[in-house]
This record gives structure tokens, sequence and C-alpha cells, in this order.
């Protein structure tokens, strides 16, 4: 009994969020974000079946996203011409059919090597199909990409989906619904082999397994649920472009899915809420904010590989071993003393950018939370100088503590504080 | 006539770049996302120098700076995240290729920079069939052929190069034997750093300036080292001019399947059936890659799996 409950309590409370979300944020802006946001969970799930379960670097995961959603997007516009009368749900399935298709197509090409021998082959299979896009203006619709109506599909149990919240249930059904298959597939031998071949993929070929087989399975399913995202992102837009399926999109998801943490299941949706959030936030307040994305990722990559799943659970831990309280003090030191080297390290490089914007022929005027500061004055520049130099020298004293603090919890924390 | 030339030139700026890939992926296993970000900081140097110095101490200082950046983020970066494997390593790489065209468009802005051939190689080098060929094209060309016989000259009669051989063939005894050491990693990331600054300076001024110059060339050069073989230098030699030459070579042809088989279409090929060759360019160095990955998956001359 109790080990049901466990075991239901995080899908119950999973479902129980995608539910009651649009009850607590109301505004459009809220229903919107929230949309992508699922959209780009299943997206992120998706990329990890790839990168956190195989240890496969994947560039060019918005192929199947993109070509999914093209696929769906031409399968709706031509259900509604030929009267077929299906409603709009299934034409997420044609996208993550469609997914299914390239994926397979692709695959067999990429599977055949693995390591980063693999990363540069979806590189380039990304590149191909990208500029496949501009030769092939009749499928990807050029500059101007494919447009369609959603409200055209025929009704499902009523619903017509044309007002944002019902598009956004959509979007959380779908959403719910990968969460649970992705995680059952993480169960299956399938998934077990999966991690196996990222771990020591000579020994799985030493117990019988083909590597090429097992990339190739690997790559069809992230292409599968990468499709269903796709699909969802060309009726919840009702536009498809080529750019969907470029670079940014393929970047963007690795973003997502590393800032989050592969190494653990809920890791990319972390990643995705955060990512998403913070790119429709960052860019209306300034606009060098890919700028922090890059700096956030590589931090992640040099300070914190496992990401923020695998910061969470790091503390999870220490707290069942009742070693939080020890490593409050450290933290109640440091967490200033890094907010203030932030604080210091953002205005300065906002003041560089407003300088160099300015010698573009813009204003040297930027606003820094609620102060309004002058690029071309030298107090902004003694101010940022100071709290970046003041902070990060105040970092380099109380780390130490930080690290002895983790040093004493035991070998689990080895190496995670560096 | 001219389109071999250019073909040959463009062939030799991306060995010039693949050459310094290669040497780090042999010696170090890291395959450096960011490489064609330091043939664009090599060209943004060499313009924001020769605006403020001139032309010449530009094509100098440039690579000799971007080698200095190149062996900082060896020191301070890749080594950091050496142990977490080579995934961790890539993905290194590929947030800084991001963040260097984030900073370019920061400091640079997002148009294509003014950096201009200098007058004295701005004159017409000589006539053939009525089209001039200008002297700064041949300058580009006849730098990369310096650097390609300098780097051969290296590589063959040096002991430096004997060691760098040692590595790209026998990368593991060749750090059983000592050589492996840090500085030398440093060093190697550095100087096929300077060598993409290099490309990037003498090539800025030929093709075009601009932050998306990186982003456009890194994934071809990585079809290069690829289609080359991975840690082959002849390989990588060999994919440059291969690469560069049919690319140079389709831009020129107009022809189209329609030409050919007449302007009717067969059904769902539309599209297809008009697409000119030069249409094509853009697509054929990825469709060169697939083709060598099925019939050869080590690439043309290359021995290793991965």
């Amino acid at each position: 009994m109790i080990r049901t409950v466990r075991f239901l309590a995080p899908w119950l409370a999973t479902a129980a969020v995608l539910a009651l979300a649009p009850l607590v944020f109301r505004s459009d802006f809220a229903l919107t974000t929230m949309s992508l946001i699922a959209i780009n969970v299943i997206f992120a799930l998706s990329f990890n079946i790839l990168l956190g379960q195989t240890g496969l670097l994947s560039f060019g995961h918005a192929v199947y996203y993109g070509l999914g959603g093209f696929v769906a997007i031409h399968a709706l516009n031509a259900a509604v011409d030929a009267n077929l009368g299906l409603p709009l749900p299934v034409f997420v399935l044609a996208g993550a059919l469609g997914g299914l298709g390239f994926g397979l197509l692709f695959g067999l090409v990429v599977s055949r090597r693995g390591g980063l021998v693999f990363s540069m082959i979806t590189l380039g299979i990304g590149e191909l199909v990208a500029s496949s896009s501009f030769i092939l203006r009749s499928f990807f619709g050029g500059e101007e990409g494919i447009v369609t109506n959603r409200t055209g599909a025929a009704a499902f149990f009523g619903y017509k989906f044309g007002l944002q919240i019902q598009m956004y249930y959509l979007a959380a059904a779908w959403c719910f619904l990968v969460i649970v298959a992705v995680y059952a597939l993480t169960r299956t031998p399938l998934g077990r082999v999966w991690n196996a071949a990222r771990e020591n993929v000579q020994r799985v070929e030493f117990i019988g397994y083909k590597p090429e087989t097992l990339r190739l399975y690997a790559c069809c399913f992230a292409a599968l649920f990468a499709g269903v995202a796709g699909g969802l992102s060309a009726v919840n837009f009702e536009l498809m472009t080529s750019e969907q399926l470029a670079s940014q999109e393929s970047t963007l998801v690795l973003l997502m899915a590393y800032i989050g943490g592969t190494g653990h299941f809920f890791g990319p949706i972390l990643g995705a809420v955060l990512v998403t959030y913070l790119q429709l936030r960052l860019s209306d307040l300034t606009d060098i904010w890919q700028l922090y994305f890059g700096v956030l990722f590589i931090g992640v990559v040099l300070l914190a590989p496992g990401g923020i799943a695998g910061w969470i659970a790091m503390h999870v831990e220490a707290w069942r071993r009742g070693e939080l309280a020890r490593l409050a003090p450290s933290y109640a030191l440091a967490a200033p003393a890094i907010a203030v080297a932030m604080v210091g390290a953002v205005l300065l490089i906002e003041l560089t950018h407003r300088l160099f914007a300015h010698a573009m022929g813009e204003s040297t005027l930027i606003q820094f939370g609620p102060l309004t500061l002058d690029a071309a004055s030298p107090l902004p520049w003694a101010a940022g100088f100071a709290l970046g130099f003041g902070g990060g020298y105040a970092v380099r004293r109380v780390w130490p503590r930080v690290q002895e603090a983790w040093g004493a919890s035991g070998p689990a924390a080895k190496g995670s504080a560096a | 006539m001219f389109s071999s030339l250019n073909g040959v030139l463009y062939g030799m700026l991306l060995f010039m770049m693949a050459s310094g890939l290669t040497l780090i992926f042999s010696m170090m296993n890291v395959l450096n996302f960011a490489h064609a970000s330091f043939y664009m900081l090599g060209a943004y140097f060499g313009f924001e120098i020769s605006r403020r110095i001139g032309f010449w101490p530009g094509v100098v200082i440039a690579p000799l700076l971007v080698g200095g950046v190149g062996a900082i983020v060896e020191r301070y970066g890749l080594r950091r995240v050496h142990r977490y494997g080579h995934v961790s390593e890539l993905l290194f790489t590929f947030g800084l290729a991001f963040v260097i065209e984030q900073l370019v468009e920061m400091f640079w802005g997002k148009t294509p920079a003014d950096y201009r051939v200098p007058p004295s190689l701005d004159f017409v080098a000589f006539r053939m069939f009525g089209t001039d060929y200008p002297a700064y094209k041949m300058f580009v060309l006849l730098t990369a052929a310096a650097m390609f016989v300098f780097l051969i000259a290296i590589l063959q009669r040096t002991r430096v190069g004997l060691i760098i051989r040692a590595a790209l063939t026998h990368p593991h005894m060749a750090a059983m034997l000592g050589h492996n050491v840090p500085q030398v990693f440093m060093a190697v990331f550095g100087v096929g750093c300077a060598l993409a600054g290099l490309a990037g300076a003498i090539a800025g001024p030929a093709l075009v300036t601009q932050p998306s110059m990186a982003a456009d060339l890194g994934p071809i050069l990585f079809v290069v080292v690829i289609v080359g073989g991975m840690g082959s230098l002849a390989g990588a030699f060999f994919a440059s001019l291969l690469v560069g030459i049919i690319q140079t070579f389709a831009v020129a042809i107009n022809l189209s399947l329609s030409q050919i088989f007449g302007a009717v279409a067969p059904p769902f090929l539309g599209d297809l059936w008009n697409v000119t060759v030069a249409q094509l360019a853009p697509v054929i160095p990825y469709m060169l890659l697939i083709l060598v990955l099925i019939f050869r998956p080590t690439g043309l001359l290359g021995t290793r799996e991965s």
C-alpha cells in the first residue's frame, strides 16, 4: 500500500501541477509561456534519451522536431482540405510518426559511429536538412514557412482548441503522456542496455549487443518524442518555419537538457522550465541575453557537470544523512558573496555592451533593475569593479569553507564542490 | 581555370584550419568545436589592428593573439573539464563557440566588418580569358601554400614534429614515453588556434568578416576532418582540397534536372526538378559526408575508428 502510494505520488503531483498551473497563472503571457514550456519539456526529454541515457551527444536534434512539425502541419492542412474530420490531437501523432520516420532514415547513417564522430555527423545532418529547407520550397515554405489554422480540425469531445487555455491542456496532456512514456522506457531492458552502452560500449558488445542497433533504437525513440514536440509546436503557433529545424533550436535543446542535468530523469524537465522562462524574460531585459545563456552553460560544464538536478540530488542526499545543518553556515557565507560578484559581473558586462552599442549610435543609458545608469560616467564602472572584484575575492576566501563542509560529509561529495 | 584556382584557394584555407583541428584531436583527443570561432577571432583581430596600425602588423599580431587566447582556453578551461570526459570537453568548446559569437556581436556589431584588402595588394595579378584575377587572392593562396610547406617541414624534419607524428599514429605509446606533458598540449592547442587565426586574418578581406562566419564554416570543417579520416593530416589535406574544389565548381554550374530531362517534373519532385547544381552547393559537403560514412566509415585516409 505504502509502496503504491510512494510510486504514484510523483506522478500524481506532476499531473496536478500541469492541471492546476493555469488556475494560478492566468494571464495570456503565462498561458503561452506554459504551453511553450510543456512543448520544450517533451523536446528536452527526447534529447536526453540520447545524451543522458545512451551517452550520445547530438548537435542536430532539432531536425526531428522541425520535420515532425512540418509533417504535422502538412497533414493538418491536407486533412482540412479533404474534409477528413480528424480532431487536432491526431495531428500531433502525425508529427510523432514524421519524427520517427526521419529518425529511422537519418538514424541508419548516424548510428554507424559512436562517440565524437556521432556528434559531428548529427551536426552534418542538421546542416544538411537546414540547407535543404531553402531548396525544397514547397515542403518547407521558404522564408515565410507554412501556416495553418488549428480550428479547422474537427472537434475533439466538443473542443476545437481555438482558445490558448485549451491548447495548453492539449500540450500538458501530451507532456504528461511523454513524461510517463520516457520514464517507462528507462525502466525497460532496452533502457538499461542503453545505460550500459553509455558507461562502456565494449562490454555491451561482448555480451552480445550490437552498438549500432542500440544507437539506432535510441535515435528512433528520441526522434519519435521530438516529433511529438514538433507537432505540438506546429499546432500551437499555427506556423512552421525552417528556423525551427536549424542549429539555434538544436543548441537550445542542448542547453535545456544540460543545464537541467542529464544524469537524472527530472533534469531536462527542470532545464526546459528554467531555460524557456529565462529566454522569454531575459530577452525583454537585455539585448545580450544569449551571452548570459552561453556563460551559464559554460559555468555548468566547468563547475557543475551534473546540472541543476545533480546539484539538487547532492543536497537531498546530504539532507537524508542529516548533514545539511553542517553545510548551512558555509552556504550562508558563500551565497551573498556569490550574489555580489554576479551583480558586479552583470553590471560590467552591461556597461561594456552599452559602450560598444553607443559607438554604433545608441544611447549610453542603461536600465539596471530600478536604477538608470550612464555608461559614459565613471561611477557605475567603479561600482561594477568594486562589486565584481570584491565579490570575487570574497568567494575565493569563503569557498574553502564550503569545500571543507562537504569534505566532512563523506566520499559522496568528492569533486562536487570543486 | 578560375574556378579551380578559387577551389584550391578555398581548399587551402580549409586545410589551414583542418590541420590545426586534426593536430589537436590527434594529440589531446579533443574535438575543438570552437576552432572556426578562432578563425573568426583572427579575422576580427586582424580587422581591428589593420584599422589602427596597418594590415601587415595585423597579419602577424592577430594570429599570435588568437594563439594566446587558445592557450589560455586550454590552460584554464579544457584542462579543468578534462576529468569529466570527452563529451564534457566537446560541450565546453561548444559553449565557447557560442560565447565567442555573442562577444563578437557585442564588440563589433551584427553587420559585416569593413575589413579591406590593403592598397599594396589591391591590384590585378593577371588576366586570363578576359577576366581579372586579384593579387590579394594570389597572396592568400601563396600564404596558405607557404604555411603548408612550413607545417610539413616541421612535422617531417624536427624533433617536435617527430613527437607530434608519434602522437598521430600511436597516441598511447607517445604518452607512455612521457611526451604528453600538459605544456605540449597547451602549445599544440595554441599553435592550432594561431593557425586558424592566421587563416582568418588573411581570409577576412577576401571573404566576408561577420559574426556568423564561424557558424557557417565550422560544420564544413568537421566534414573535412571526418571525410579525410579522424587524425590523418594527409587525409585532412585531400579532403580540404576536395571539398574546396567541389564546392567552388558547383557554384559555377547552372544545370538543373529540368534542363536535362525536360521541363515537366514527375509528381512530388517539382522542387528538385528545378534546383540548379549551384543552389545545391551548400548541401554538397554534407552529402559527401554521408556517402563517405556509408562506404568508408573510417574516412578516406583514416585508420582510427573514433
